[in-house]
C-alpha cells in the first residue's frame, strides 16, 4: 500500500484531518460534531499515517503512548465533573464562565473539558488498536 | 450530642484509614519506631470513646451520623451503647498495643510499612463494624474486615501455606458475609427499619414474622463463619499462618468476635425463641468441645491458642443462646476477659518465637530466667484463662456456672459441656504459660533473652489489666459489664459478682473444673498422643472437605468451559446470532405483535439511488469470493445507510456512521492480515447458505422491531424537554451533543471508560498473539 503518491500525500492529509477533527470537536456544542466524532476522525487520520509511513513515525509524532492519551482523557472528563461540587450542585453539572480576552468573548465551560476528554479517550483507544494491528503488517 | 462531638466521632472512624495511608511513609522515615507515632491513632480513639463511658453507663445510647443516600434511606450513622462501646474500647485499646508490638515483631522487615497499613485498615474496619447503626454500613465494614484479614493472613505471600490460608479465610467469611447481607435485607423488609438502634425498639416484630427462621438462618450464616463455629471453624487455625500480631489481634481479640457481636446485638429482637435457644447452644457447645479437644493435640503454641479461641467463641455463642440474664452477664464478662488473656498469650507466643526461635512446646523450656517479664505476663494471663481468683477470668467462670447450673436436663448438659471445655482450656492455658518457661533449657534456646519494650508492653499491660479490672470489680461492672449485659439482654442488668468467692454451686463447679484441669495437665502428653491417634484414624476433617469442595468447583467450571467455550469462532458467532434472531422474532410471533406493513413511501430518485447502492452492497457481500472484498462491500452498505441518515436529517448520526464504517473496514482489514487466513473464502455452499440465512433472519428481525417501535405511540416528553432546554440550561444548539456531554454526562463518562477498557483489552489480546514476533521488534515491545 505504500505507493509514492500515498506516502507523499499522507502527511498533508493527516494534518488536515487532525485539524478538521479539532474543528468538529469545538463546534460540536452548536453544530453537528462533538468529541466522539472528532475522535474518530483523528483516529482514522493516524491510521492512514500509520499505513502510509509506518507505525514508528506515528508513535514518534504523537509522543505519548495512545493508551496514555486515552487514560488522560478519561481522567479529564471525570475531573471536569468534580468542578461542579464546590458550587453545591450535583457531579457533572456544567459550570459556565465568560472571559473577555483581547475583546473576544470566550465562553469556557466544564462541558467543553468533558468533551475534550471524550475526544482524547476515543482517539487514544482506537489509535492504539489500529497501530498495534498495523505493527505486524509492516514487519 | 453536639456537632463537635459528632464530627470527632466521625474523625475517630476515619482516623485509622488516614493512619494507614501515612504508615508506609512514616515507616520509611523512622523504621520500626514509626510504631510509637502510629499507635497514637488508636490511643486517641480509645480516649475519645472512653469519654462516652459515663453517658452510656447511665443507660442512654449515643447515636449520630450523616445522611448518605437519602433517596434510599441509607445513612452513615453510628450507635454507641454498652455493647458497641465495650467492643470499640477493646479494639482501640488492644489495637494500640498491637501496633507497638508489630513495631518490635517485624523490626527490619522490608514490608513493615505495608503491614502497619493493613493492620490499621483492619482496625478502622472493625471499629466501623461495631459502632455501625445502619445495616449497609455494618455490611460494608463486615466485608472490609474479611478483605483486610485476607491481606494480613497472606502477608507472607511467598509461602503457599499463607496463600491457601488467606484464600480459605476469604472464601469462608466472604460467603458468610453474603449470607449476612441477605439476612439483613430480610430483617429490613420485615421491620421496615435499616438501623440497629430503631430495630431494637421493635420488640416482637421479628420473632412473630413468618420469615423469622429465614432471617435467623441467614444472619447466623454470617455470624458462624466469622466466629469460626463448628463445622466452619477450620479457617481460623489455618489463619495462624499470619504474623503473630495479626493472630493476637484479628484471630483472637477482635475480628472473630464480630460474629459473636452480631449475635449479641440481635439477641434482644431475635432471641428467646425455641430456634434461637436450640441452635446457638448446640453449635456453640459443639464448637467448645471440638476446639478444646483439637487444641490438646497441638504442640505449636499458636495453634494451641487458636483452637482454644475457637472453643471460647463456641462458649460465647452458647451463653448468648442460652438467653437468661445470668448467661448474658457471663458472656459479657467472658468476652472481655478472653480478649485480655488471649491477646496476651498470643503476644507471649510471638515473643517466645521471636526471641527463642521456636514455637514448638516440646522444644522449649527453662526460659523463666531469660524472659522474666514475658513469663510474668504469661502466668497472669493463664491464671485468668484458668478461671482462678482474683482475675477477670474467674468472674466470668463463676457467672457461667451460676447461669447454667443444674436447673433442668438441658442446662445440666450444657454445664457438663462447659466444665469439660473449661478444664481443657485450663490445661492449654497453663501448658502455654508454663511449659516454655519451666524445666531444663534445651541447647537450641540458650541465647534467648527478654525482648524489647515494644514487644512486652502489650502483654504486660493487658495481663495486669485482667487483674486490676477484677479487683476493682465495682468500677468494672458499672462502666463496662453492666451496660454491655443490658445491651445484649435488652433490659437493665446490674452485674454484682466480685472476686471474693461465695460458697455455693458455682464455686463448687469451679473447683471441679480446676481439679479436672490439673489432672488433665499432668496427662497432657498422653492425651495428645491419644488425640493424635483418633484424628489419624478418622483421617478427614472440614479442612480437607474445603479442598474437596474447591477442587470439585474447579472441575465443574472447567468442564462447563470446555463445552461452552470450545474455541471455534464460527460456532460462537452462529449461536450468538441465532439467539439474537430468536429473541427478536419469537416474541412478536408468540404474542401476535407483528407490525402492520406500512404503505410504501413515495421516494425521490436520489433516495432510490441510495437504496439501490445498499442492496448492491449486500449482494456483493453475499457473493464475494475473498474476505477482503466482503469487508469492503460491507462498507458500501454502511455508507449507504449513513447517506440515508443524512437525507432524513440526522447529520450527527450520519457523521458518526461514516466514521465508524471507515474505521471498521480499516480495522477489520488489518485484523484479516494478522489472522493469516487464506484470502479466499473456502466455505462450502451449504455453510454459506446457513450463514446468509442467519444474517438475513437477524436483519428481518431488526427491521420488524424498528417498524413496530415506530408504530407504537411515541412519548415525546423527553425530546420536548431536551429541545426546550438545550439552549436555555445547557447553552447549546446541537441537542444531540448537549445530551451526550451534559444532560446524560454520567452515561457518557461510563461509556468512555468502557471504550478505554475495551481498548486496553484488545491491545492485550493483540500483544498475546504477537508474543513471538515481539523479540524481533523491541521498539514495539517498549511502546
Amino acid at each position: 500500500m505504500r505507493t509514492v503518491i500515498f506516502r507523499t500525500v499522507a502527511p498533508y492529509l493527516t494534518s488536515l484531518m487532525v485539524l478538521f477533527s479539532i474543528f468538529v470537536l469545538l463546534r460540536g456544542h452548536n453544530e453537528p460534531g462533538g468529541g466522539f466524532i472528532g475522535g474518530l476522525i483523528a483516529a482514522s487520520a493516524f491510521a492512514i499515517y500509520g499505513i502510509a509511513c509506518g507505525v514508528q513515525a506515528v508513535r514518534r509524532a504523537i509522543r505519548f503512548h495512545p493508551m496514555a492519551i486515552s487514560g488522560a482523557g478519561l481522567m479529564m472528563s471525570a475531573l471536569s465533573g468534580v468542578f461542579s461540587l464546590p458550587f453545591d450542585v450535583p457531579f457533572l453539572t456544567g459550570i459556565w464562565s465568560q472571559t473577555d480576552l483581547f475583546d473576544l468573548g470566550i465562553v469556557l465551560s466544564t462541558v467543553l473539558f468533558f468533551d475534550v476528554g471524550v475526544y482524547l479517550v476515543v482517539v487514544g483507544a482506537i489509535t492504539s488498536i489500529a497501530l498495534a494491528l498495523e505493527e505486524r503488517e509492516t514487519l | 450530642m453536639g456537632t463537635g462531638a459528632q464530627s470527632m466521632t466521625f474523625f475517630a472512624l476515619v482516623l485509622p484509614f488516614l493512619a494507614a495511608l501515612a504508615a508506609p511513609a512514616l515507616t520509611k522515615a523512622f523504621k520500626h519506631n514509626a510504631a510509637w507515632i502510629l499507635a497514637l491513632a488508636p490511643a486517641w480513639i480509645f480516649f475519645h470513646f472512653a469519654g462516652f463511658l459515663p453517658e452510656v453507663a447511665d443507660g442512654s445510647g449515643v447515636t449520630g451520623g450523616f445522611q448518605w443516600v437519602p433517596s434510599f434511606n441509607v445513612n452513615f450513622s453510628w450507635f454507641l451503647d454498652g455493647l458497641s462501646l465495650t467492643f470499640a474500647l477493646l479494639i482501640s485499646g488492644i489495637g494500640t498495643f498491637i501496633v507497638l508490638y508489630s513495631g518490635g515483631y517485624l523490626k527490619g522487615h522490608q514490608h513493615q510499612g505495608r503491614f502497619f497499613s493493613f493492620i490499621l485498615m483492619f482496625m478502622g474496619a472493625m471499629q466501623g463494624l461495631v459502632v455501625s447503626d445502619s445495616f449497609l454500613m455494618l455490611f460494608v465494614f463486615w466485608e472490609l474486615t474479611s478483605i483486610t484479614s485476607f491481606l494480613l493472613i497472606g502477608f507472607d505471600h511467598s509461602r503457599e501455606a499463607s496463600r491457601r490460608a488467606a484464600i480459605q479465610a476469604l472464601v469462608v467469611t466472604g460467603l458468610g458475609g453474603l449470607s449476612l447481607l441477605a439476612g439483613l435485607l430480610v430483617i429490613w423488609n420485615i421491620t421496615g427499619y435499616s438501623e440497629l438502634s430503631l430495630l431494637l425498639l421493635t420488640k416482637d416484630a421479628l420473632r412473630e414474622s413468618p420469615f423469622y427462621l429465614l432471617a435467623l438462618v441467614l444472619v447466623l450464616g454470617g455470624a458462624f463463619t466469622k466466629s469460626a463455629q463448628f463445622p466452619l471453624h477450620f479457617w481460623l487455625p489455618n489463619a495462624m499462618e499470619a504474623p503473630t500480631p495479626v493472630s493476637a489481634y484479628l484471630h483472637s481479640a477482635t475480628m472473630v468476635k464480630a460474629g459473636v457481636y452480631l449475635v449479641m446485638r440481635l439477641n434482644p429482637v431475635m432471641g428467646e425463641t425455641v430456634a434461637w435457644e436450640t441452635i446457638l447452644p448446640l453449635f456453640g457447645g459443639a464448637t467448645l468441645l471440638v476446639g478444646t479437644l483439637l487444641a490438646v493435640r497441638q504442640t505449636d503454641l499458636k495453634l494451641m491458642l487458636a483452637y482454644t479461641t475457637v472453643a471460647s467463641l463456641g462458649l460465647l455463642v452458647m451463653l448468648t443462646g442460652f438467653g437468661s440474664d445470668k448467661a448474658v452477664e457471663a458472656a459479657a464478662l467472658y468476652l472481655i476477659a478472653h480478649s485480655l488473656f488471649k491477646g496476651t498469650l498470643f503476644m507471649v507466643a510471638g515473643l517466645i518465637d521471636h526471641e527463642a526461635g521456636s514455637r514448638d512446646i516440646t522444644k522449649l523450656g527453662g526460659l523463666r530466667k531469660a524472659m522474666p517479664i514475658t513469663f510474668a505476663a504469661a502466668l497472669l494471663a493463664a491464671l485468668s484463662m484458668g478461671g482462678l481468683p482474683p482475675f477477670t477470668g474467674f468472674l466470668a467462670k463463676e457467672e457461667i456456672y451460676a447461669a447454667l447450673g443444674f436447673a433442668d436436663g438441658w442446662s445440666g448438659f450444657l454445664t457438663l459441656v462447659a466444665i469439660a471445655g473449661n478444664a481443657l482450656m485450663f490445661v492449654i492455658g497453663f501448658a502455654v504459660a508454663l511449659k516454655p518457661f519451666l524445666g531444663d533449657m534445651p541447647k537450641s534456646v540458650e541465647k534467648a533473652h527478654e525482648g524489647p519494650i515494644l514487644l512486652w508492653a502489650g502483654p504486660a499491660v493487658l495481663s495486669v489489666l485482667g487483674l486490676v479490672l477484677a479487683i476493682f470489680s465495682g468500677v468494672y461492672h458499672h462502666y463496662l459489664s453492666s451496660p454491655m449485659s443490658s445491651a445484649i439482654a435488652g433490659n437493665e442488668i446490674h452485674v454484682h459478682i466480685s472476686v471474693i468467692p461465695h460458697m455455693g454451686m458455682p464455686l463448687l463447679l469451679s473447683v471441679v473444673t480446676i481439679a479436672a484441669g490439673i489432672a488433665a495437665y499432668r496427662m497432657i502428653d498422653r492425651s495428645r498422643a491419644l488425640m493424635d491417634r483418633i484424628l489419624t484414624t478418622i483421617g478427614w476433617g472440614p479442612d480437607q472437605g474445603f479442598d474437596q469442595v474447591i477442587r470439585g468447583l474447579v472441575r465443574v467450571a472447567s468442564g462447563v468451559t470446555r463445552v461452552v467455550h470450545n474455541g471455534r469462532l464460527e460456532v460462537y458467532m452462529i449461536v450468538t446470532f441465532i439467539l439474537v434472531a430468536i429473541a427478536l422474532i419469537l416474541p412478536m410471533l408468540v404474542f401476535d405483535e407483528l407490525p402492520e406493513m406500512p404503505e410504501f413511501p413515495d421516494l425521490r430518485y436520489y433516495e432510490w439511488a441510495v437504496l439501490v447502492i445498499a442492496v448492491i452492497g449486500l449482494g456483493a457481500v453475499a457473493n464475494a469470493n475473498d474476505r477482503l472484498t466482503a469487508i469492503v462491500c460491507l462498507g458500501i452498505q454502511g455508507f449507504a445507510v449513513a447517506l440515508i441518515f443524512m437525507l432524513l436529517g440526522a447529520p450527527d448520526l450520519s457523521f458518526t456512521q461514516f466514521m465508524v464504517e471507515t474505521l471498521s473496514v480499516v480495522i477489520l482489514a488489518l485484523v484479516m492480515t494478522r489472522l493469516r487466513l487464506s484470502p479466499a473464502d473456502h466455505r462450502p455452499p451449504a455453510e454459506r447458505f446457513v450463514d446468509i440465512s442467519v444474517a438475513g433472519l437477524c436483519g428481518v428481525g431488526f427491521g420488524l422491531l424498528m417498524l413496530k417501535v415506530t408504530q407504537l405511540p411515541f412519548d415525546t416528553t423527553l425530546s420536548e424537554f431536551f429541545n426546550a432546554n438545550a439552549r436555555v440550561i445547557a447553552h447549546g444548539r446541537n441537542v444531540v451533543n448537549v445530551i451526550i456531554v451534559d444532560f446524560r454526562g454520567l452515561d457518557t463518562l461510563g461509556e468512555i471508560a468502557v471504550v478505554m477498557i475495551a481498548g486496553l483489552a484488545i491491545l492485550a489480546l493483540i500483544r498475546i498473539r504477537s508474543g513471538k514476533t515481539a523479540t524481533h521488534d523491541p521498539e514495539a515491545e517498549k511502546a
